[in-house]
């Protein structure tokens, strides 16, 4: 599983890596998480707004720091 | 690409427990919208209270002298604090709620295919509703642009959204009454609209980075959107904590400067400097605006207080534009999309139909 965490490195962005690897961790599984600072890199993804979470390219959440239990549910 | 650090970004942050909640609360709703009503009522109340309550506080309880400076300053400080905040509660909560139906990507898909008079226009209103963060302007621009929304269109919306803050507009229409705050709205819609088409007459197309131009992007790509109103109401109540926790240290430290003005500088005094005969502070309340990065919410206590010394609407609102409208960090931030030289042209046509706002103010009134 690779998971995208989208962000410019403002608070909100930072928050959101942590949030990921904090469920990750819970859920127990083997996951590579990356952040993504680049620009063009995002606009490829598709994300028009930041912190945004995309997991095996498909966007799960833009323009907000998601809750753990919203990450677990999607990596469920 | 090197990192933007210390950028304040307004972006929404979710609730701890959020989604474990939203069953048991739908069944709630009923009961959450009479408390809701309630809790409007109460604040009506509490609000047409608040003059004779810092009055009390100011010359009764504090025994200050009625008309003294100090006492002058703290009845501001007194009676200013609690409306500015519990109207800024207010609004944020209502436009928390009524931005749970427009995101980026809808306003995408709007803005996607519309002429270039009209998606000006509609741009710049969609940028007042749209939930944007100046972190999510590169991306937002290069979203727009390489969907094949033209580039004055989408500038208009890169305008409108910062300059027509609805922090600002409830607070001009809370401290200076309805016809300032729509003079403020109508203006800066204008300026975003008429910028924005004349960047798109300057044919600035070549002075987008190249890289940006080389990405293509759908328009069509736009996420579904199941919110109930459960949870469009519980992203009015995490606006309200998330904006007021960073705002407020900006309106208390914006009223305590207003505060001082209004006690203690001589009344008039601001006309030789900031009125209407004195040409020039037009264009220098503009100059000093740009680099100065404040809150809507600081600024426009400040604002009040200076007008209230006789300095002039225009000079006034030409100030407060360019400083929530023109940030340097923001610019920053556009640098990595824009060449220099059309950052330079963004600067110039948005600094002069602010300044045009400023001069056509400080003319009628």
């Amino acid at each position: 599983m690779k998971i995208q965490v989208c962000g410019p490195g403002c608070a909100n962005c930072t928050k959101a890596e942590s949030v990921v690897k904090e469920a990750v961790a819970d859920a127990g599984i083997d996951a590579e998480i990356l952040k993504v600072a680049d620009f063009a890199e995002m606009a490829k993804l598709g994300v028009l707004s930041t912190p945004a979470i995309v997991i095996d390219g498909k966007i799960m959440c833009v323009g907000k720091v998601p809750t753990k239990n919203e990450v677990l549910q999607w990596l469920a | 690409m090197k990192e933007i650090q210390n950028i304040q970004c307004p972006c929404p942050e979710s609730e701890p427990g959020a989604a474990e909640d939203a069953k048991r609360e739908t069944r709630h709703l009923h009961y959450k919208i009479i408390l809701a009503a309630v809790a409007v009522g109460l604040w009506f109340l509490v609000y047409r209270q608040l003059s004779a309550f810092a009055g009390f506080l100011t010359y009764t309880v504090f025994s200050l002298q009625q008309g003294s400076h100090l006492g002058e300053a703290v009845h501001f400080f007194l009676y200013d604090t609690p409306k500015v905040l519990m109207l800024l509660t207010l609004v944020i909560y209502g436009v928390g709620v009524i931005r749970t139906f427009f995101t980026p990507e809808k306003t995408r898909k709007i803005l996607a295919g519309k002429k270039e008079s009209l998606g000006n226009v509609l741009a710049a209103l969609l940028g007042i509703v749209t939930p944007f963060c100046s972190c999510s302007a590169v991306p937002l621009f290069i979203g727009f642009v390489t969907a094949g929304i033209p580039l004055g269109v989408t500038l208009s919306f890169l305008i409108a959204a910062p300059m027509v803050n609805e922090i600002a507009l409830i607070l001009l229409y809370g401290l200076l009454g309805w016809k300032i705050a729509a003079l403020y709205l109508v203006t800066g819609l204008l300026v975003a609209i008429v910028a924005g088409w004349l960047i798109g007459r300057l044919g600035m197309e070549k002075h987008i980075e190249d890289w940006v131009l080389e990405i293509r992007t759908n328009a069509d790509e736009v996420p579904v959107d199941n919110l109930g109103w459960d949870e469009r109401l519980r992203a009015g109540r995490r606006a309200v904590v998330d904006i007021v926790s960073k705002v407020w240290i900006y309106v208390v430290a914006g009223i305590a400067v207003g505060a001082g003005i209004h006690g203690y500088v001589p009344e008039g005094f601001m006309a030789s400097v900031m009125g209407k005969d004195a040409w020039w502070s037009v264009p220098a309340a503009v100059i000093i605006g740009i680099p100065m990065y404040s809150n809507a919410a600081g600024i426009v206590p400040v604002i009040n207080a200076l007008l209230g010394k006789g300095a002039a609407l225009g000079t006034v609102l030409a100030f407060m534009m360019s400083v929530i409208a023109l940030s340097l960090p923001e610019m920053v931030i556009l640098r990595k999309v824009l060449k220099p030289t059309m950052i330079a042209v963004f600067i110039g046509v948005v600094g002069s139909g602010i300044l045009l706002v400023g001069y056509l103010f400080n003319m009628i009134i």
